[in-house]
């Protein structure tokens, strides 16, 4: 795989240096079947140090999981060698099946099947159903 | 469909509805003895709450409707494992209007979500009980005349009550609300019912650990009782339970016109002998609950097209 020439797949730059593997597998890309490069501390004039992971295959990739746990990363969709699309992602307002709620009082600890989905708040991350705060991304 | 979970789901406007139409009742009560005629409440209790349960079938009856009821957690289908939404789905098929408790929150969310039919929220674990403040609200209105410029001092456990966190932000929405919160160090209010309900509507509130030094400039004193539940060790509990009796005694320091509310039941909070006092308001309460209760059910079915 030519790192730098993709033809259809997915860039997502900007990622604080460190948080490249984390995500790679959070968002399950360490499987057999798809060409995934991570590249580790790239110098960068605004960040200083980032990293960047580089998707050979045209795969959805989970953005409020991107954003969740690193809002400042940008995904760049690449189609025919070209860049078709650029996402700053941000923190999104609703993550939905993203994180679990922890509260063993939270109806997500026994409903079947129930999505956990946490809603942005003022202070952060809480569960829609009981109101608890998400532990924060490290 | 419109459910009710909490009571910030009421406008402040809904609320001078409600509140208007309890009266309403108070004062013709047999002008709605057949507005709920033929209509079905099922009153779904997943965890025993005898006197909200009531209080729903009262109301309910009071407006010529019929009640069905699952009561007992124990021989319900929840004893069984099945879900809240499957539960609903299945009550929806007999019922106009559900009024359910649970001990897990949002409980009443996952039900509100799968419902055809509107949901009021009887208690979700330690989270919402909205038709609890709705009484609060109808108790003030009667006996304050006003929603606005009231101090408010909450004592107990401040930490863990819910009544208090939503009556706090319900009464946040007024000007010139000021909050007292009375409370050992370990019960204090959470700082997220701070950041959340209390700054960002500008309300002034004062905290302490004295009852007797805030009773001269409460408007309302609003006693909570501490739930042995919350605690994990039981010397906690103990040593905490105790922390603030009101007595007739400490009544003299109160204003003249200063009531007393209390959400029920109440363990040793509040001496017996202020019950004669004609600022205690607890028992009043419950019955506004029921007036309350009356107004929401009609408004609900209402909007949904069924009366
Ligand atoms: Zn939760």
């Amino acid at each position: 795989m030519n790192i730098d020439s993709i033809k259809d797949g997915v860039v997502i730059d900007h990622i604080t240096a460190g948080k490249g593997m984390k995500l790679v597998s959070l968002l399950e890309l360490d499987r057999d079947d798809v060409s995934v490069a991570i590249i580790k501390n790239v110098h960068s004039r605004k960040m200083g140090k980032k990293d960047i992971i580089k998707i050979d295959a045209d795969i959805p990739v989970n953005l409020d999981l991107i954003g969740y746990v690193d809002p400042g990363a940008t995904v760049n969709i690449i189609k025919n060698s070209v860049l078709a699309e650029k996402k700053t992602i941000g923190r999104p307002k609703v993550l939905t099946g993203v994180i679990r709620c922890k509260n063993p009082r939270c109806i997500t600890s026994v409903e079947q099947e129930l999505k956990h989905v946490f809603l942005l708040r003022s202070d952060g991350y809480r569960c829609m159903y009981c109101e608890t705060k998400a532990a924060e991304e490290q | 469909m419109r459910s009710i979970i909490d009571v910030l789901d009421l406008s402040t406007e809904e609320i001078e509805e409600l509140t208007a139409c309890a009266q309403d009742i108070i004062a013709n009560p047999d002008a709605y003895a057949d507005v709920c005629a033929r209509k079905k409440l099922a009153t779904l209790f997943f965890e025993p709450s005898t006197r909200t349960r009531m209080s729903f079938e009262a109301a309910m009856y009071e407006l010529g409707g019929h009640v069905i009821t699952m009561a007992g957690a124990a021989s319900s289908s929840a004893a069984k494992g099945e879900s809240v939404a499957d539960t609903i789905k299945t009550v929806c098929n007999y019922v106009d209007i559900i009024a359910m408790r649970h001990p897990k929150e949002g409980a009443a969310l996952v039900a509100a979500n799968n419902a055809t039919v509107p949901v009021i929220n009887a208690g979700d674990g330690g989270h919402c009980h909205p038709t609890q403040t709705l009484a609060d609200l109808l108790t003030i209105k009667l006996e304050k005349k006003r929603f606005d410029n009231l101090t408010i001092g909450f004592c107990g456990d401040l930490k863990f009550g819910r009544t208090v966190h939503s009556l706090a932000a319900a009464m946040a929405r007024y000007p010139g609300t000021k909050l007292v919160l009375i409370s050992p160090e370990e019960l204090k209010l959470p700082s997220y019912v701070k950041r959340n309900a209390l700054n960002p509507a500008g309300v002034k509130y004062t905290q302490t650990t004295d009852l007797e030094e805030a009773l001269p400039e409460l408007d309302i004193l609003y006693m909570t009782r501490v739930q042995r539940e919350r605690f994990f060790n039981e010397e906690d509990y103990l040593r905490l339970k105790d922390r603030y009796i009101l007595t007739a005694e400490k009544m003299k320091k109160a204003p003249e016109d200063m009531i007393v509310m209390h959400p029920l039941p109440r363990v040793n909070e509040i001496s017996v002998a202020v019950d004669d006092d004609p600022r205690a308001c607890y028992f009043k309460q419950v019955l506004n609950g029921k007036y309350m209760r009356m107004a929401l059910i009609m408004k609900l079915l209402k909007e949904a097209g069924k009366i």
